[in-house]
């Protein structure tokens, strides 16, 4: 019961509310809304003829259809893989297993365009390496597997995206109350039957919840399609909308092709969040309990050391293969040259960093981009969080279903979006500068701070503020010497959440940029396509090098916060 | 004829002996308590007990069946030794109706349909639960949840039943009633129960004996009865209700005195094996003390609360700290008054902390 | 001054009229307790005496000032009624150390910087936490937090001091501990405090006088500790401040019959053809095994007998009555009332209170409360 608000500082309260609905208005809401508009709204009125008619062409219906494909097959492997793996590091004795747990989260910072690169420079069917290597030592005809294929995308998103699952299935088993297997052991069950029949059912929520996040991921996910799919053409429905948008240059017709099929993305999007509420409203079950004995444990016994070679093996191929390659190729003088010490050098790191415009700029770019979205999206999540957690006022609800848009707005509908609604056909024209990317980036990150702002904001019992209150503070101290010091935590999450992942953004950038307003994804994926490997190679190393580096920074920051 | 009988049993967990040569012989429809404050080790003991926990030194057994046992490299797993369990957290499945939280232990045993139908009726009828079969476990109360974990332990027919402190997590006005329940299923079934407690009064309502424990070593095994009225230490005494210890020192010419200065009487003298000791503790529990003109020693009144049906005296004699709990209707004396104090059942300690 | 007046205030949240047409008055200097069960509508008071809610009609004074008057709109915030106010869950900010927490009210005051330590010093020491000024919350139990809290509503030397369940979430050492400290500081610095908790056993202990709140927020009585319990205004009072028995009793000419057995009680308290209540306590009761002297008594059976260690519980049946009787053990055990399941006993009482019984249709469904007991018992005497 907060009741910070009341009749003499009602004036203030509204400003807020006002202030954080017009963010959201404009940064979110406008995009999508004219989104749906172009597509359902032609000639001032409704029609959804030409809508059926562009769902309809067989270049659409094959996206469509790719998407679902895609991430089904990703869904279901990366569910498989997550939960075999939490499994493992949570319930066996399995050797070393908390730096197995921090090894399987080390995906989670490789951003998995640049994976997908790393495999094709590996097993692209003609010029990959493995393919090479093998084609050369056995003399096969054709390449032993062929990473530009529904099956290649498919693995290499499961590559990168399984941690989603891993993190909350691992969440699950290490708070699960160990009692629930410990009755059902005294109950006659054995370790097996327990698994089966409790701990399984127990943790199908969150097994179901990271899964479904997987396929939203999954469906609106461009680097991986766009590097492995258009060679032979595989179009998912944010590569489909890039093509149409990018080849044609705004037509209408194009425009009309990408907002239908960003309007079924938002759609499908909105379903799979729905969905995933139902889940985790109606199936989250109460399993956590206070006082805790070391869970029942199963032996591998002789299975041991074979599993974690397994699993080191896999790490291996997935994390540490890709990222040497990566940066191999990025010494190479040209690509295809065998990997021996008189074919590597720092030449194109220099290159890229010092000497080449293109990719200097694209750096200055991400990061200026990257800070600037961090900050005032930070600030924007905390004002907003604070009206939808503690705030007593009217319209509040407004406020509270715009703050659900950016969860379900996937980057590409974002960028269409604010095409439609920033190049000068509503008075703004931002089109080709980089501005219209840091509105992007905005509204695309928002749910990030909102999430992490709320969090914290949770944390800050209403009595806190009251204490405050009754101490002889007026609501602006009470925000400046009680609330903001609280969440400072928060916003400093919500930063970072939002500056790494823009440094590797392609989704949104890819479909904003100008020649001179590209970003890091950007300058990797289209050096890449002109044939620049090195190169490209080279800036994607960087890439790694300066989100490693900033993700160290992280830990080490939280670490002292929590110590 | 002792039923379940532990010998010897040891328990560490790294340096700290949790369980420390445990012996005790549990009869057969017994029930048997095991009250100490937290970390003395009972929860281990049980979970030995169990199974959850092998053991370091010593033997288990039940009847003729060897559970555990380090000499013998002995030890059967929880899910054959065939026991019921009810934990804390209740620990009810939330995934199962109530009817196959309670049938599952028949199930893993794979009865015949009609038999797992019938003992899990019968399991069910027994803890009032057959309306709420079909029901989610999560929409019962915390009572609701406990019933479904004692039906599915009674659902093996089980000769003991383990208990982990079942009570707890509920309201006190249900812990009492649920307190009667157990009770009577244990009459209606006959299984002996090994019940593990913090709370001294549970575990006298409930038990035929109780073991006293403190850091993994038994304190005293006896009756509710007798280890109120012969408590084997200060650490029994202290552990059942409130408690006054005043310390006591003996004065040159062997009387004993509380402020070293003035005896006390005859009729409170330590027994002879204890006047040795020092120091010396004088105990007495607030509900045992009277006031009196012909008291055994004065002292004087510094605060007095109404509390309703008890009046809570606080009073100070010698510089120590003595505490009086009568009936509101019994006369007392007033904030600052010095009055007599009558100790009706005294009890003398040596040092055993 | 710090007498405070709440006239006629109403309070609702939605549909749920909390507070209907509520008043009360507290004087300067006494130390006032609102009891209730949860949901009645005390902590709802005690907010808008701070000023956290606003009352939808009536008015409340603090001293000589109007905080808050519903028809003309006046609400001072709570940070301008000049009080203290400690929560239950503490409510200390974790991010300042326990001096910085006691400081803030006086910086917000603008002292000056050697007023503030002095002041700060004085009202830590107040209530015994000397020597931890530089702690973080987060490094002190939860007994040493609620003292911060209480330092930090002392510092600004506040008229009134509010209280929400400050104790409930210590446990029962500490509780009683603090119960004593509160005490001590309410009477040392010469404030008004008002407390707000639902356990009747603090309540008693602590307060000069206090109201008791039924679960529809209305006031069932004000008074002493002693008024409250000894004379209770009716059968919620009676019941809510312990374990209550009760036996339905009715008049038959000049006796008084509970069942088939006759009551001696004073003339005029079960007159001829009502039906009414006589409550006791458990301990208000002498239980025996049999009528030695010949004086009038009740005899029954001991259903259950427990051991609980300082004393004995025995339920004891009545002509179909249940009743709880307490006895403490070194009694029992030394005048031989020590009983087993199923022994007669008889029954001897002290402190009758009569209420009268209340409409069978009237009386709660079902459950364990004692009026469904006595609705069951008038259906089987009937």
């Amino acid at each position: 019961m907060s009741a910070l608000v009341k009749k003499n500082s009602l004036g203030m309260a509204h400003v807020i509310l006002g202030l954080s609905i017009a963010v959201l208005v404009i940064v979110v809401a406008v995009p999508v809304l004219l989104i749906f508009l172009n597509a359902f709204w032609a000639e001032g009125k409704f029609n959804i003829t030409d809508v059926i008619a562009v769902l309809r062409e067989p270049e659409t219906y094959q996206a469509l259809l790719n998407s679902l494909i895609i991430a089904s097959g990703t869904t279901l492997g990366s569910t498989a893989v997550g939960t075999f793996f939490a499994w493992l590091v949570t319930r066996t004795d399995l050797p070393f297993k908390k730096f197995m747990r921090g090894m399987f989260l080390v995906p989670f910072m490789l951003p998995s365009f640049i994976g997908a690169l790393a495999w094709k420079m590996l097993l692209s069917p003609r010029a990959g390496y493995i393919n090479r290597f093998f084609m050369d030592a056995f003399g096969l005809d054709g390449p032993i597997f062929n990473i530009y294929s529904y099956l290649g995308i498919v693995a290499v998103e499961v590559m990168y995206l399984f941690p989603f699952v891993f993190i909350q299935v691992c969440g699950a088993l290490e708070r699960m109350d160990p009692t629930l297997e410990e009755s059902a052991r005294i109950s006659g069950a054995g370790l097996f039957t327990i698994t089966r029949k409790i701990t399984i059912p127990l943790v199908l929520p969150s097994i179901l919840s990271g899964a479904l996040l997987i396929m939203l991921y999954s469906m609106a996910h461009f680097g991986t399609v766009a590097v492995l799919g258009i060679e032979n053409g595989i179009y998912n429905i944010p590569t489909l909308i890039y093509e149409r948008i990018h080849q044609s240059a705004g037509s209408f017709a194009s425009i009309r092709t990408g907002t239908v099929l960003a309007s079924v993305l938002v759609v499908s999007a909105a379903f799979i969040i729905w969905l995933q509420g139902k889940v985790l409203g109606r199936g989250r079950y109460q399993i956590i309990a206070g006082k805790s004995f070391r869970p029942v444990e199963l032996k591998l016994r002789a299975l041991r050391w074979p599993l974690l070679g397994f699993c080191l093996l896999y790490i291996g191929f997935t994390i540490v293969l890709p990222t040497a390659v990566i940066f191999l190729v990025g010494g190479l003088k040209t690509y295809g040259l065998p990997f021996a010490p008189e074919n590597l050098s720092l030449v194109n790191y220099r290159f890229i960093l010092f000497e080449y415009q293109v990719t200097k700029d694209a750096i200055l770019n991400s990061v200026t981009l990257g800070l600037a979205a961090a900050f005032i999206t930070m600030f924007a999540g905390v004002m907003i969080s604070y009206v939808i957690v503690k705030m007593r006022v009217r319209g509040k609800g407004i406020l509270e279903f715009l703050g659900m848009l950016p969860f379900s707005v996937p980057g590409s509908v974002i960028a269409l979006g604010v095409i439609l609604a920033w190049s000068g056909k509503y008075g703004v024209n931002l089109y080709n500068t980089v501005w219209i990317i840091l509105v992007a980036y905005i509204a695309r990150y928002m749910a990030f701070s909102l999430k992490a702002n709320s969090a914290a904001l949770e944390q800050v019992h209403d009595s806190l503020m009251e204490a405050a209150r009754a101490c002889g503070a007026s609501m602006w101290q009470t925000l400046r010497d009680i609330v903001l010091p609280l969440v400072r935590p928060g916003m400093l999450a919500a930063f970072f959440l939002i500056f790494l992942p823009s440094l590797r953004e392609l989704t949104v950038s890819i479909m904003l940029y100008a020649p001179t307003t590209r970003t890091i994804g950007v300058a990797i994926y289209t050096l890449n396509e002109d044939g620049e490997t090195v190169v490209s190679a080279a800036l994607a190393g960087i890439a790694l090098l300066l989100i490693i580096t900033g993700q160290t920074i992280i830990n080490r920051v939280s670490a002292k916060y929590q110590g | 004829m002792s039923y379940v009988r532990l010998t010897d049993v040891t328990k560490r967990f790294g340096q700290v002996t949790a369980v420390n040569s445990l012996n005790l012989a549990i009869e057969k429809g017994e029930c048997f308590s095991m009250l100490g404050p937290s970390g003395c080790g009972k929860t281990t003991t049980l979970r030995m007990v169990a199974g959850f926990e092998d053991l370091d030194e010593g033997e288990i057994s039940v009847g003729e069946r060897l559970l555990s046992s380090r000499a013998r490299n002995f030890y059967l797993p929880p899910e054959k030794r065939d026991f019921g369990m009810v934990f804390q957290a209740f620990a009810v499945w939330p995934h199962l109706s109530v009817y196959e939280n309670v049938a599952f232990p028949l199930r893993i045993r794979k009865l015949p349909a009609a038999e797992i139908a019938a003992r899990t009726r019968d399991a069910l009828t027994s803890t009032n639960l057959l309306e709420a079969a079909q029901d989610r476990p999560e929409n019962l109360s915390g009572g609701g949840k406990q019933r479904v974990a004692l039906a599915r332990a009674l659902a093996v027919n089980p000769d003991v039943m383990l208990l982990d402190e079942p009570l707890s997590s509920l309201d006190p006005h249900l812990r009492e009633e649920m307190r009667f329940e157990i009770k009577d299923l244990q009459r209606k079934y006959g299984f002996s129960i090994i019940y593990v407690t913090h709370d001294q009064s549970e575990a006298m309502a409930l038990s035929d004996r109780i073991l006293v424990m403190k850091q993994g070593v038994a304190q005293q095994v006896d009756s509710p009865l007798n280890i109120y009225n012969e408590p084997a230490n200060k650490f029994v005494f202290s552990f059942i209700g409130l408690h006054n210890f005043l310390s006591v020192s003996l004065l040159p010419d062997g009387a004993a005195s509380l402020d070293g200065q003035h005896p006390l009487p005859e009729t409170l003298a330590p027994p002879r094996e204890l006047r040795g000791a020092a120091p010396l503790s004088l105990a007495s529990r607030p509900s045992e003390i009277n006031f009196s003109t012909e008291g055994h020693f004065t002292a004087t009144v510094t605060r007095k609360s109404f509390l309703g049906e008890i009046i809570d005296y606080q009073l100070t004699s010698g510089g120590q700290d003595l505490r009086i709990q009568k009936s509101r209707r019994a006369p007392g004396p007033e904030v600052g008054e010095t009055c007599g104090v009558l100790l009706l059942r005294p009890y003398w300690f040596g040092d055993d902390a | 001054m710090a007498t405070i007046l709440v006239e006629s205030v109403s309070k609702r949240y939605g549909t749920h009229l909390v507070l209907d047409n509520f008043s009360l008055r507290i004087e300067h200097g006494e130390c006032f307790t609102l009891l209730g069960p949860s949901g009645c509508g005390k902590t709802v008071l005690l907010r808008l005496i701070a000023g956290f809610e606003t009352p939808d009609s009536g008015s409340i004074r603090i001293g000589e000032t109007v905080v808050a008057k519903a028809d003309n709109g006046v609400h001072l915030p709570p940070e301008r009624r000049g009080l203290g106010v400690v929560f239950q869950d503490y409510a200390v900010w974790p991010h300042l150390s326990v001096f910085d927490n006691v400081a803030y009210p006086l910086k917000l005051a603008g002292l000056p910087k050697q007023a503030v330590r002095d002041r700060v010093l004085e009202s830590v020491a107040l209530v015994n936490m000397t020597g931890l000024e530089n702690r973080l919350p987060s490094e002190l139990s939860g007994g040493q937090q609620q003292r911060v809290a209480l330092a930090r509503a002392l510092v600004a030397r506040p008229a009134l001091l509010l209280l929400d369940e400050p104790l409930s979430n210590l446990d029962a050492n500490l509780r009683e501990e603090m119960r004593f400290e509160i005490k001590e500081l309410q009477r040392k610095l010469d404030i008004t405090v008002l407390y707000v908790t639902h356990d009747q056993e603090i309540a008693l202990a602590l307060s000069d006088r206090l109201a008791i709140l039924d679960e529809n927020g209305t006031l069932r009585q004000t008074g002493t500790p002693l008024e409250i319990f000894e004379r209770p205004a009716d059968l919620f009072v009676f019941s809510f401040m312990g374990v209550a028995n009760l036996l339905p009793a009715r008049g038959e000419g000049d006796a008084c019959l509970v069942g088939r057995q006759s009551l001696p009680v004073q003339p005029g308290a079960c007159p001829d053809g009502a039906r009414r209540l006589a409550g006791f306590r458990p301990s208000d009761v002498r239980i025996d095994r049999e009528n030695r002297d010949d004086t009038p008594c009740l005899r029954g059976t001991v259903r259950r007998a427990s051991f609980l260690g300082p004393v004995m519980d025995y339920l004891v049946e009545v002509d179909g009555s249940t009743l709880r009787v307490s006895v403490d053990t070194h009694e029992a055990l030394d005048r031989g009332r020590v009983f087993r399941d199923g022994e007669p006993c008889v029954l001897r009482f002290h402190n009758l209170h009569w209420f009268d019984a209340p409409d069978a249709a009237k009386a709660p469904p079902a459950g364990k409360s004692p009026l469904a007991d006595v609705a069951a018992a008038k259906g089987a005497g009937a």
